[in-house]
């Protein structure tokens, strides 16, 4: 490390110093000890991991038991076979696809409100984003409460005179719950990427369609939407890879249920791997779920050349 | 867009964001209302918005019923010491990357980059079998070397590069010149200049370290051992129910801290997260 320091003499330039140390070989040593932490890291802790989950997915582990023996196709067989996976793949997607859908449409609302010329509206903006910095497991406990039977949101539909289901106990109602608890927590950074990208539009474009009698709606669709495209692409991607490893508010909110109707993928490997003590099979579905997430990763980057406009 | 909006419009939009913001705040202020109300006015109804009388009974509750002050310090130090070693790691990393130029570089890049594109969930199994070997299960170990140098930390190099990258290259010149090596360069130079983006990626690791919930109940079985998220979840009453004074309380005690933190600094929060926390 000395030689990085470096302490050496203003008088004489460090490069003459040795004719070992050339200023190209200095610099390949500074730079490789540099990232020597985060290269190891993601070695150890990603890579090789990736590697041994196909590893192990062709193997039966039994923690308890401490045996760790040859399977083969197995899992893989086990994973074809399983009367549960068509139900949670079902769960998964429409969490995803719910989700991406609502927590979209309302950032863009929220956003397009607070870009208004309103005085206020950074209070707006930290109330909408403060769920963010809240902990998704109180967050989930206190809805919890208020989802129950005699809760606060049945209490309110009453008042109204609707009588609200046990939001937590009926199939439907509880991945609506689910959903909406992840999309009020969240909304607030998809918000505020909508917002910087609005301030992006130059008004005069606006001005320009003015003219040309574009109403309001029509403005919308056809300046604020493509101008905005490439933050709705990342928007999407963020939010739809984000839902795909959504557990705490699962496990906390409804443990997968009632039955297996809001079982996603995430809280089906945990369960597998970690309650029931199948680790193989738990690492056969993890292999499942990167496969589904490096597949979604694909499509939306090949869709950004479709729609996605560009300035230049 | 330029043009001022009518009052009447102006009425219109402050009634919709009023009403919009309901679902937003209600929860958190429930929560921690409800945390100083006696058991019996947490269930009755209409909910009183402002707690009738005045009750820290729940708050002593969460102290007996777990080794709660234990669990906090846990949840505390290791998102300090996450913190700090994200920087540290990131923050070379992401200036060698950006700044110096070596053989590999690009290779190297690539190779670090694929730990954003595999999602933590995936590799939990292995994770928790690599330190069961080591015998690292029911400690804090995977809960800091994990983000400090696997995947989340890879989100922070990746942030520290692109904010280097756009340093002026004059006043390095100027030190090099003055005779400073590399680390001289980046620690008297480079970082001191780096601040907002340190900001941000200090942030956004703290909150990720200290909101964990599934490595913590994989890898730690033992109360004392409990992080925050964790802990919450296991205040019930004798029959197995959640006992939700107890809880609320215990959760307005988790929340309360980073909420008035984030308001006194709620644009650093907002970008920081915004531009940097990349989650769903």
């Amino acid at each position: 490390m000395t030689l990085l320091t470096d302490r050496p003499s203003r008088t004489s330039p460090p490069a003459s110093k040795s004719t070992f140390w050339t200023i190209a070989r200095r610099e390949n040593a500074a730079g490789w000890l540099f990232i020597a932490p985060q290269v190891a890291g993601t070695v150890l802790f990603v890579l090789v991991p990736l590697v041994l989950v196909g590893w192990y997915s062709l193997h039966e582990w039994n923690v308890l038991a401490g045996d760790f023996t040859w399977t083969g196709g197995d899992n893989y067989r086990q994973l074809a076979e399983d009367q549960n996976l068509p139900k949670v793949l079902a769960a998964t997607g429409l969490f995803s696809v719910g989700l991406l859908v609502l927590n979209l449409s309302l950032a863009l609302l929220l956003a397009v409100l607070l870009n208004q010329k309103l005085r206020g509206t950074v209070l707006f903006r930290t109330l909408f984003f403060s769920p963010v910095v809240v902990s998704m497991v109180a967050w989930t406990i206190v809805w919890g409460f208020l989802l129950q039977d005699n809760g606060g949101i049945n209490g309110l539909l009453d008042t109204i005179g609707v009588d609200g289901p046990n939001w937590l106990r009926g199939d439907v109602t509880a991945m609506i719950a689910v959903i909406v608890v992840q999309v009020i927590k969240n909304v607030g950074l998809n918000m505020v990427l909508f917002l910087a990208a609005l301030q992006g539009v130059p008004g005069d474009l606006y001005e320009a369609a003015k003219v040309d009698g574009a109403g309001a709606f029509r403005r919308f669709r056809s300046i604020t939407v493509p101008m905005i495209s490439p933050t709705i692409l990342l928007t999407s991607i963020l939010t739809v890879v984000g839902s795909l490893q959504v557990f705490a508010q699962i496990a906390v909110l409804t443990q997968g249920g009632p039955g297996t109707s809001t079982t996603v993928l995430v809280y089906y490997l945990y369960q597998q791997a970690f309650q029931f003590h199948q680790l193989g099979y738990g690492a056969t579905l993890s292999l499942l779920l990167f496969g589904i997430v490096l597949a979604l990763t694909l499509v939306q980057w090949q869709m950004r050349r479709k729609w996605v406009f560009h300035e230049s | 867009m330029n043009r001022e909006l009518s009052p009447r419009v102006k009425v219109w939009l402050y009634g919709l964001l009023c009403l919009l913001a309901v679902p937003f705040v209600f929860p958190t202020w429930w929560m921690v209302t409800s945390s100083v109300k006696p058991v019996s006015e947490i269930f009755s109804f209409p909910p009183s918005l402002l707690p009738a009388s005045f009750d820290l009974k729940s708050y002593g509750d969460v102290f007996e019923a777990q080794p709660f002050a234990r669990q906090y310090l846990n949840s505390m130090y290791i998102a300090v010491v996450c913190t700090v070693g994200t920087l540290a790691v990131s923050s070379l990393a992401g200036y060698a990357f950006a700044r110096i130029r070596f053989r590999g570089q690009n290779a190297m890049f690539v190779l670090v980059l694929t730990g954003l594109l595999i999602p933590s969930e995936v590799t939990i199994v292995p994770l928790f079998q690599l330190f069961h070997r080591w015998g690292m299960i029911d400690t804090h170990w995977p809960l800091i070397l994990v983000p400090i140098f696997g995947a989340p930390s890879v989100l922070a190099t990746f942030i520290m590069r692109q904010f280097f990258i756009a340093l002026p290259h004059e006043l390095e010149d100027a030190g090099r010149v003055d005779g400073l090596g590399r680390l001289a360069i980046f620690w008297r130079i480079a970082l001191p200049l780096s601040r907002p983006a340190l900001g941000a990626v200090a942030i956004f690791t703290f909150l990720h370290s200290w909101n964990l919930y599934l490595e913590p109940i994989v890898f730690l079985s033992t109360p004392e051992n409990f992080t925050l998220p964790q802990a919450l979840t296991q205040f019930v009453d004798a029959y197995g129910g959640p006992s939700w004074g107890t809880q609320l309380s215990a959760a307005t005690l988790t929340a309360l801290p980073v909420l008035v933190v984030f308001v006194l600094a709620q644009r650093q929060f907002v970008e920081g997260l915004a531009h940097t926390g990349l989650k769903g």
